[in-house]
């Protein structure tokens, strides 16, 4: 909405979505730049691209699933290989959808779009900083995928605190281990870091809130102080940030690094806590991986 | 000389550019090019407002074409390059290594003309209806054309976009489906036939014209007809009846053309009848 009123170019597409991306509200304000195209996501891809032209920016939204897999053609060709200013703002992802099971929650998209040529890839930690993002991809140019998720996860970052795409965010330091993780696993790690302190490990917590462009300095900077890492995120360990994370590390400093990530399986209707808890993906799967990235550290 | 005189010499030298640019490389897909010469040169060498001199990316204040079938990209190329977006001389480079000019159009060189790349089908009309809201948010009273293959009608997306243009009544937009009869894999009836294109698009809310499209004066004439009826509350679908291969008495009305190259004595049969009117490049 704020981005909205700010920028008349701004347009808005949903795919028969509209409450559930809790759209009403830019619908009511702006009926003529919302665009309505029915369950037709791969369409909605293409007129989104073709709203650049002209100098339209489009936030193409609907749940992640739909948002990649669906129409991964379309956002290849048409958005990415041509270079188009759209934002697609992909809500829901991952396990976390909860009830409605494995056919929406969708583990792949980080990787999809990561692959692509030219995509920038942002996930949010909390609602300030999907709000802070939101704006902030509205003054970049060129095509993005802006993930989020459904739980509400507590609200951590700061309302004012800029939103610097490509530049990770570090939370709390520490020395004998790096947490990077990404999405509402920034939110585990931060409970995650009590517990390891409590078993004598210092934990540093850096939020990586941007997969693509990758700030590798940052992750350099940090695993050359504590050479061991772990990654955390709500995607298979195929291709996600993990995966990002480990190509750098491979090329530059190779350290001990555990995946909190889905093991390449397809989820499943429950509550989004049980889901996360059964998948190993909650705070504990991270204290876990912590102790065992500094034990397979000492024993270099 | 005629309007329709000068354009029919410029449609015989574009098909010359399309048999000697696929010829040069082995590759590309002269068929579909051939038989849509006549409508892109209609289009660029009279009824498009189009200011080829200085080619912008959001074309506001023009009309805009889309190429939806992409891998027509010879006759397109050299229509581009003949009206003046870039050099006839990088004709030659269709296909080669390091071009702008690649097997498919695309912006990713910032060849001038193109304004998204194509080549998978069916997703020309989705960007064609962004470019016309888009057109229409910012009151800009131009339109946008678009050409998709018959084949491509199979694919999905084609029915979700003419859905969307239908029911929204995207009136500043004209499709114009080249409605040759062929598929890479044969007679587009055998191959998975279409039924009746004319009603399909009319059942979702397009008004339709059917058309020679290898009728210079017909061409004009739809047309022109078309840019009356815009803005009428419908968009406008052209069913352009044309024959693959047209202009070359051996690639005509049949698939086997589609997507092969010919090789020197058929290069040498098929400019034997295409006039050079213009300079080859």
């Amino acid at each position: 909405m704020e981005i909205s009123r700010q920028n008349p170019d701004v347009v808005g597409l949903v795919a028969d979505l509209t409450g559930s991306l809790k759209m009403d509200a830019f619908k009511e304000a702006f009926p003529d730049r919302f665009f309505q195209t029915g369950i037709a996501e791969a369409n909605m891809m293409g007129i989104a691209a073709g709203m650049t032209i002209g100098g339209k920016i489009p936030y193409a939204a609907t749940f992640a699933n739909f948002a990649t897999g669906r129409s991964y053609d379309q956002i290849r060709q048409s958005i990415a290989y041509s270079a188009k200013n759209v934002k697609i703002c992909a809500s829901h992802a991952g396990l976390t959808l909860g009830e409605d099971g494995a056919t929406h929650q969708i583990l792949e998209d980080i990787g999809l779009m990561k692959m692509l040529p030219g995509m920038t890839v942002i996930v949010p930690c909390d609602y300030n900083q999907t709000k802070a993002a939101t704006m902030a991809i509205a003054s970049y140019q060129g095509p993005v995928y802006l993930r989020f998720g459904r739980p509400k996860v507590p609200n951590f970052t700061l309302t004012d605190k800029p939103f610097i795409i490509g530049k990770a965010d570090l939370l709390v330091e520490g020395s004998d281990v790096t947490i990077f993780a990404t999405g509402h696993m920034v939110w585990q790690a931060y409970l995650a870091l009590n517990e390891l302190k409590e078993k004598g490990v210092s934990a540093e917590l850096i939020n990586i809130h941007t997969i693509k462009p990758l700030d590798t300095e940052a992750i350099i900077a940090s695993v050359q102080k504590t050479r061991s890492v772990v990654t955390a995120e709500e995607h298979q360990r195929n291709g996600g940030l993990g995966d990002s994370i480990a190509q750098v590390l491979a090329q530059q400093l190779p350290s001990p690094q555990e995946y909190v990530a889905v093991n390449d399986q397809f989820g499943q209707s429950g509550k989004p806590e049980e889901l996360l808890k059964v998948y190993k993906l909650d705070s504990h799967a991270i204290v876990q991986a912590a102790l065992k990235a500094v034990e397979r550290k000492q024993q270099l | 000389m005629t309007k329709t005189e000068e354009l029919t010499r410029m449609a015989s030298q574009v098909r010359r550019d399309i048999v000697r640019m696929v010829h040069a490389n082995q590759s590309g897909h002269p068929g579909g090019s051939l038989g849509c010469a006549d409508l892109l040169v209609a289009l660029y060498f009279d009824h498009l407002r189009i200011n080829s001199a200085s080619f912008s990316m959001d074309g506001h204040q023009e009309d805009l074409f889309f190429l939806s079938n992409g891998h027509i990209s010879p006759l397109f190329y050299s229509v581009l390059a003949r009206k003046g977006f870039f050099h006839l001389s990088e004709l030659a480079t269709f296909r080669v290594i390091h071009s702008r000019l690649q097997g498919h159009p695309t912006t990713r060189d910032g060849l001038p003309g193109v304004r998204v790349s194509s080549g998978s089908l069916g997703q020309g009309l989705s960007v064609a209806i962004g470019a016309a809201l888009s057109k229409k948010l910012n009151k800009d009273p131009y339109l946008v054309y678009v050409l998709m293959g018959d084949g491509e009608q199979q694919e999905g997306q084609v029915w979700e976009a003419a859905m969307y243009a239908g029911s929204k009544k995207t009136d500043n937009l004209i499709a114009i489906i080249d409605y040759n009869g062929q598929q890479i894999d044969g007679p587009v009836d055998q191959v998975m036939p279409l039924g009746n294109l004319e009603a399909k698009y009319k059942a979702f809310g397009w008004s339709v014209i059917p058309f020679n499209g290898n009728d210079m004066e017909e061409i004009l004439r739809t047309l022109e007809a078309a840019r009356q009826q815009a803005f009428k509350g419908q968009p406008q679908l052209l069913l352009m009846h044309t024959e693959m291969g047209y202009g070359v008495d051996f690639m005509t009305g049949t698939h086997h053309w589609h997507g092969i190259a010919p090789n020197d004595e058929q290069l040498a049969r098929a400019l034997d009848q295409l006039e050079e009117t213009l300079g080859d490049y």
